[in-house]
């Protein structure tokens, strides 16, 4: 019974150990180490969907990211939005994008959809850099409330009234929780039927036609899922963060991370993306402080190279080979 | 009246600008229409082109044109070696073609760490006589003025891409590279290897990107990340004229070319990059084949 559940049960624990470490007051670092990496499990988790189980690479995360960033940037202006709001409004629109952009992309083959992925981060920063509502090129600062309720429950009071003493420590919670519903899709996604037939694409799209998979149908599905995620790890940036411009909201670090970790993880299981996330994130956030960004950058790049040219199945591939 | 003198300056300043651009997508052309290499680190190698032109002429004194004919070979070597990882690696196993996206993908991304490492992020030009300078006519009261860099760009991409558009079309090593497009196994049955012609027509593809990274720093200030914004040109480019067609490509970079000028004149330059996404969405969904192209896209 209980190894049935086990998964289940590993997401409860993992959900309690991420509200646990906002309890005890770590020095600030650990939280906002801790909120990158999980961001990082979040995106390399979405981008999996779509990349790892059918196949087709999207490297416009950072399009995907920056969409979420400024569309909760957008609702922040104009009323004052709360933070869920902006997470449902922004995961919408980021979604509804990936349907757009695989509509048009997805019927061809698959090179087409990755250059079309590849420009739209750089459209969306030129209509963001024209956008003087959300900051424009010079970018935006937001201030995020002092007191925020949910659902009348107030969060976060330095008094010592809410739940969590500190913005940053409720962000980090939230973010784990976001992460961890992302793992949770990705892994029921990968057991049901899209998870199959994306596999079977993924394989042959021909053959997967022949046999009655309605391709196009089940890549718009994992592209709408892929995308509206990625646009949830957006739709937190600018609380997270406070100010935003569009070079740090569409940085292209974030499509080399979210590429590179799922690869050196293993692209074919949910576990894969977050063994890589959690492993490169961390030998990330550790190189920034004590080398410099630039290293840190180019052993990425490196990792990536030499994952794709010589171990493809990545380190959960390594091991399960091992076990065979 | 006015209208007009700015409607014929943005048309002129096109014509150059597709001109340019032309020599940007050529190599890509070949690789990308030709080869089913998806070479998306061509624009950042075009970048790193550039730098080099920009050491030549800066520690040497050379002209940025005469320093693009040196790189040329060089780029030539480099296209041989990588296109000998790419078979080793991708083409041989014959691996899902994705994965070799993901190979120059990294490449790209390494390639620009490498030179903000070494150049930051300032922006370098470089000089020669013909930098800053413009030809100014006036017809009928109408001002007309064409800068020199422009037309020295124009002039050297048109000579570079005609002459290899000419190359491929006439010589035994075109048709070859034709057929290694339209039928792999038939090549090898005639007794042609067809790995030996993919990696000359690969580092042929690469060797433009000596030539187009001089003209890229004579046309524009660069600094490292800007192969980013032509990827979407370069690629809206060959899609337009169509995969495996070389003249498609020259069609295609001339339209992008003046499109961009146009907007940047009515609209502001700060939407031109959404111009080449634009074109390239539109193609993908109405003509995926593109104007000249022949291949399926399927």
């Amino acid at each position: 019974m209980l190894m049935r559940y086990r998964f289940e049960i590993g997401c409860v624990v993992a959900l309690l150990a991420c509200f646990l470490i906002t309890q005890v007051e770590l020095n600030r670092f650990y939280y906002f180490a801790g909120f990158a990496i999980l961001q990082y499990v979040l995106i390399s988790t979405a981008w999996n969907i779509l990349g790892g189980y059918g196949g087709y690479i999207n490297f416009g995360t950072a399009g995907f990211l920056g969409l979420g960033t400024y569309v909760a940037i957008a609702m922040i202006q104009f009323y004052g939005a709360g933070i869920i709001e902006q997470i449902i409004v922004a995961g919408a629109l980021a979604g509804l994008l990936g349907l757009g952009i695989g509509y048009i992309t997805l019927r061809l083959k698959g090179v087409y959809f990755a250059i079309a992925t590849l420009a739209i981060a750089i459209v969306l920063e030129t209509f963001v850099n024209n956008w003087d509502y959300v900051g424009g090129a010079a970018g935006v600062s937001i201030l995020p409330p002092r007191t925020p309720e949910l659902l009348g429950i107030t969060i976060v009071d330095r008094k010592g009234g809410g739940i969590f003493y500190n913005n940053k420590e409720f962000l980090f919670f939230l973010m784990g929780a976001l992460a961890i519903m992302s793992v949770w899709i990705a892994r029921t996604v990968e057991f049901g039927k899209l998870g199959r037939g994306l596999n079977a694409i993924k394989d042959n799209e021909e053959a997967a036609e022949c046999m009655g998979v309605p391709t196009l149908k089940l890549k718009l599905i994992a592209t709408v899922i892929s995308g509206s995620l990625m646009g949830v790890a957006g739709a937190v940036f600018p609380s997270y963060l406070t100010f935003v411009d569009p070079p740090t909201a569409f940085n292209l670090e974030f499509a080399v991370n979210s590429l590179a970790m799922p690869m050196i993880g293993g692209t074919f299981t949910w576990i894969g993306p977050v063994v890589g996330s959690i492993l490169l994130g961390t030998v990330q956030q550790v190189a920034i402080v004590t080398i410099s960004s630039e290293i840190n950058l180019l052993i990425i790049g490196l990792l990536l190279v030499i994952f794709v040219t010589i171990a493809p199945h990545g380190i959960v591939g390594w091991f399960m080979k091992k076990n065979k | 009246m006015e209208f007009l003198e700015l409607l014929i300056n943005a048309l002129i300043a096109g014509i150059l600008l597709g001109g340019f651009f032309a020599a940007l997508s050529i190599g890509l052309s070949i690789c990308f229409g030709l080869l089913d290499a998806v070479n998306i680190a061509h624009p950042t190698l075009i970048v790193g082109a550039a730098f080099c032109t920009f050491l030549l002429n800066d520690l040497l004194g050379i002209d940025p044109i005469v320093a693009g004919l040196i790189l040329t070979p060089v780029f030539f070597l480099l296209g041989m070696g990588i296109y000998s990882l790419y078979y080793q690696f991708f083409e041989r196993q014959s691996a899902e073609a994705l994965r070799g996206l993901a190979f120059f993908f990294g490449l790209l991304f390494i390639a620009e760490v490498v030179m903000i490492m070494i150049f930051g992020v300032d922006h370098r030009l470089v000089n020669a006589p013909y930098i800053g300078e413009s030809f100014t006519a006036i017809v009928t009261g109408m001002t007309f003025s064409i800068p020199y860099r422009l037309l020295a760009a124009f002039v050297i991409a048109g000579l570079m891409t005609l002459g290899i558009s000419y190359y491929l079309n006439s010589s035994y090593f075109g048709r070859a590279t034709s057929a290694v497009h339209q039928d792999m196994m038939a090549l090898s049955l005639m007794g042609a290897d067809p790995v030996m012609i993919k990696r000359i027509a690969f580092a042929l593809g690469l060797a433009t990107c000596g030539l187009a990274g001089a003209l890229m720093i004579i046309v524009i200030p660069i600094e490292p990340a800007v192969g980013r914004f032509f990827i979407g040109n370069v690629f809206a480019i060959v899609v337009l004229g169509g995969l495996g067609s070389i003249p498609g490509t020259l069609v295609g970079a001339l339209i992008l070319g003046i499109a961009e000028s146009l907007v940047s004149t009515f609209f502001g330059p700060s939407w031109a990059p959404a111009v080449s996404f634009g074109i390239l969405l539109g193609v993908l969904a109405f003509k995926p084949t593109g104007l000249f192209g022949t291949g399926d896209t399927r």
